[in-house]
């Protein structure tokens, strides 16, 4: 049996005090040990921005890829050997500004993987600047009158594109999210949980305050998540009231499952014992 | 024994030219296949704009009992789809040359300008209409009347019909009667030039194109993942392994950009298995990032690339070689890479075998630079001996022990570090795009940084080593030269064929072809004597820059042709004549 000790690095940790992504990180940890996963079979991958660090503060295999970049790595590590555990992390302008034009096709393609979104409405580690999910107004040294973009929702997105399995949660309510977590790694698809977190250094509006005083849990009211009207409906609420938990799910093959190589094992297993001789009758 | 006589030299042009979407290409393969199976040598090539109907498309298939190494830009022989064909193509006939084309197709006194040159009417239209079969077929007969003018086996065509349309008996049926119609109706013309085939023992031969070399070449490597994203001319290599996946064992993804198709295969290479995409120089830019990604996380992958004329969108179906120096030094930051150019069908395959070996046995990106006259041409080879090639897979880790902790990155003697896949007992694989410690972990302080800096570098002379085994160049013609031609890439083919027209000259002539260009072989300028003249399908002679570069040394003279077309031997041959003349 895992402990949280056994999924520590020697890394320093170098987020700020209070960051959301402590809790992310504290949350993917007590889901590995819910799950009860072998750690060497799970591999992260993350992006770039101050969640990416999180490959260097987990003990489980990484890929820390280049910006925006983790779906179609992700993507791959999975088709490549599908026995990992392949768990996405990406931020908010990382996956929806740069990253958007493969989230869209990750969610179609229905890969087997979690994809969190470390979503705190704005660019930290570049200091401050507006960020693709910042909504419409709000004020950073790059929209010093204000962003005059609608902000993005990662929830719609995944909706639309064909995602089956669609969460958001928020960093202040722990319990949910290694449940949510837990549910996202055991669903056989694309998972997408947007996790809400505070930037403490450099979001003064979408504070633990502005979220405390906003989030509802839809499991506490009888939401279907099988209804993707509904469940698409709730996923546009953003104001007084901000849902949080499973939106929706899906069964649906998933990517794997149609490539006919992959059927007896994983492709890293397979012994390389390649011979083309009746390949080239055809030229013949 | 095969003999041909052509009406210019010891070789025959056939060329099928017709508007896109009458079926000019395969009509090309077919009569090629037929030739080489009577025992010919041959190239084809097809010229085509970028667009799906209409256009002057025209398939070029020269032919000979000898290895031919690429097209002539004479004909002997013109098969014409329309009235456009004719008019485009009749300079370029050799005298005593026909003209095949439907009788529905009339000319006025003024547009034909030559006396030397016979014309075939063939009521093709209407054996189509009789047939009751498509316009498509109306080739089908021009490829009838062919063989009966090149005296060629009609059964050879009739036989390849039946195979390539396998299963739809009454496609074959008509076909083949179209086949029969078409070479009746020339049966009874005396036509000037003869190719007489006697049956015999056949060589084992095959035609195919230089991307059907590479995507079997990566199927020998036993590469398992293969990504990538349409783009002319690298598309076919797509095409034929999503066609193939289960036969290679190969998880083939259309991926929906360059950016995401080189992503993948690093992400794959960093899994364990053998992966691969390919693209064109413009592809190429989107991948530069991930190729950096993959020089930074030590991870094997091999990139094809087909190169086309730009800048930007360029001559999309087009031919170049201007991405030289953008295949070595693309991508941010420095890291090792090797970059090979196979010149012909038989390199792109043996030579993407290798690609892997290399990739894997340095953990680096391995570039397969290729282009479009290259990789589009069907050329017939000596079917490849799989027993040259083999499978060397590095320092790839199967098993690891409980006592020593698993290090990604550790330092060795010679750079490379055991290279375990993730899910490895008693291993954890932490690959980073930042710079990093031993175990894969972010650094950014001075020591570790330039320890692993210094590590990846220390690569450099094993690889040059490793490459040198392999031929970085071959040398062709005269040990005792009075010119020595330089070439590389799919410019071999033209060049092999104008060091013979020179050497009937009685020139004393070499050709040398550089194939390894990263590393480049620095005994290079050894080779190049006499008056030294390097042929490039650019317009800035790149590899003289780059043999300045890596060696000093200056070529005295560059030629170039930047159009999208291929040099053509007796162009070469004048170009040469005329600069040792001066």
């Amino acid at each position: 049996m895992l402990t949280m000790k056994d999924l520590e690095t020697p890394a320093t940790n170098t987020w700020c005090p209070g960051c959301g992504n402590f809790a992310i990180l504290n949350a993917v940890k007590q889901a590995i040990i819910q799950l009860e996963l072998n750690k060497e079979e799970i591999v992260a991958v993350s992006g770039i921005g101050c969640h990416g660090k999180i490959t260097d503060y987990i003990d489980v295999n990484g890929l820390h890829v280049i910006h925006g970049r983790v779906l179609p790595a992700a993507t791959a590590v999975k088709v490549a050997n599908h026995d990992l555990t392949v768990i996405g992390f990406a931020g908010d302008g990382d996956g929806f500004n740069i990253g958007l034009g493969h989230f869209a096709h990750a969610a179609r393609r229905n890969v087997d993987m979690v994809y969190i979104i470390h979503n705190n409405l704005i660019y930290g580690l570049t200091t401050g600047q507006t960020s693709p999910t910042s909504r419409k107004g709000y004020v950073s040294k790059t929209s010093p009158r204000g962003a005059f973009e609608e902000g993005i929702n990662p929830l719609t997105q995944a909706l639309t594109a064909g995602a089956s399995f669609v969460a958001r949660c928020y960093s202040g309510e722990l319990k949910q999210l290694v449940e949510v977590l837990t549910k996202a790694v055991n669903h056989k698809g694309f998972a997408l949980v947007d996790v809400l977190q505070p930037c403490v250094s450099w979001n003064r509006v979408n504070t633990y305050e502005f979220y405390r005083e906003r989030v509802y849990k839809l499991e506490d009211e009888s939401h279907d998540t099988s209804d993707w009207r509904n469940a698409f409906k709730r996923a546009q609420e953003w104001g007084d009231r901000i849902p949080i938990g499973v939106f929706y799910t899906e069964d649906r093959p998933d990517y794997t499952e149609n490539f006919p190589p992959l059927r007896d094992r994983a492709l890293v297993k397979q012994p390389l014992t390649p011979d083309v001789s009746n390949l080239l009758e055809e030229f013949r | 024994m095969v003999k041909c006589t052509g009406l210019h030299d010891d070789t025959v042009t056939v060329v099928i030219g017709g508007e896109a979407g009458q079926g000019i290409s395969r009509s090309g393969v077919l009569l090629g296949k037929s030739l080489m199976r009577a025992g010919f040598h041959c190239f084809g090539e097809i010229d085509y704009p970028s667009l799906i109907r209409g256009g002057h498309n025209f398939y070029s298939l020269r032919a000979s009992s000898r290895k031919v190494h690429s097209t002539s830009g004479r004909i002997d022989l013109l098969v014409a789809l329309n009235k456009e064909s004719v008019l485009l193509h009749l300079d370029k006939m050799n005298s005593g040359g026909g003209v095949i084309h439907d009788e529905t197709v009339k000319f006025e006194n003024d547009e034909i300008h030559r006396n030397d040159v016979t014309f075939y009417p063939l009521p093709m239209s209407e054996v189509v209409k009789e047939l009751g079969g498509p316009t498509i077929m109306r080739n089908t007969v021009g490829l009838g009347a062919v063989a009966a003018l090149v005296e060629l086996d009609i059964e050879l065509l009739k036989n390849i019909v039946k195979e390539t349309f396998e299963g739809r008996e009454r496609i074959i049926r008509i076909n083949q009667e179209a086949l029969q119609k078409g070479f009746e109706y020339v049966i009874e013309f005396d036509y000037g030039f003869q190719c007489n085939v006697e049956t015999g023992e056949k060589p084992d031969r095959i035609l195919l194109t230089g991307n059907e070399a590479v995507a079997l070449g990566a199927i020998q490597a036993g590469c398992k993942f293969y990504s990538a994203y349409p783009m002319t001319p690298a598309s076919p290599v797509l095409h034929y392994l999503a066609g193939h996946d289960e036969e290679a064992g190969m998880a083939v993804i259309q991926a929906e950009s360059e950016i995401s198709a080189m992503l993948m295969t690093v992400g794959a290479g960093y899994t364990g298995v053998r992966a691969m995409t390919s693209t064109s120089g413009g592809g190429f830019c989107l991948m530069t990032e991930a190729l950096s990604f993959a020089g930074m996380t030590e991870t094997p992958v091999v990139v094809m690339i087909g190169q086309r004329p730009g800048p930007s969108t360029g001559l999309a179906t087009y031919s170049s070689q201007g991405d030289l120096m953008f295949s070595i030094f693309g991508g941010h930051g420095e890291f090792q890479r090797v970059v090979v150019a196979p010149g012909d069908a038989n390199e792109c395959f043996y030579l993407t075998t290798e690609a892997f070996n290399l990739a894997e046995r340095f953990q680096i990106p391995v570039i397969v630079l290729t282009d479009k006259s290259g990789i589009e041409s069907h050329e017939s080879v000596e079917s490849f001996d799989l027993t040259k090639t083999c499978i060397d897979r590095g320092k790839l880790v199967e098993k690891w022990g409980k006592n020593e902790q698993y290090l990604r990155f550790k330092f060795t003697e010679d750079g490379i570090s055991p290279r375990a896949p993730p899910g490895t007992p008693n291993t954890m694989v932490l690959a980073s795009s930042n710079e990093h410690l031993e175990s894969g972990r972010t650094t950014s302080s001075s020591d570790p940084v330039n320890a692993m800096v210094k590590k990846r570098a220390l690569k450099e002379p094993y690889i040059r080593r490793a490459v040198e085994q392999l031929d970085s160049y071959k040398i062709y013609g005269d040990p005792d030269p009075d010119v020595t031609l330089v070439c590389w890439g799919s410019t071999k083919g033209p060049l092999l064929e104008a060091l013979s027209l020179l050497q009937a000259e009685g020139v004393r002539t070499r050709l040398v072809q550089v194939i390894f260009m990263e590393p480049f072989p620095l005994d290079l300028p050894e080779h190049l004597e006499g008056t030294v003249i390097l042929f490039e399908n650019n317009s800035t002679s790149q590899l003289a820059s780059l043999t300045r570069m890596r060696t000093g040394y200056i070529f005295p003279h560059m030629e170039n042709r930047y159009d999208g077309r291929p040099f053509e031997p007796e162009d070469v041959r004048d170009r040469v004549l005329e600069v040792i003349q001066c």
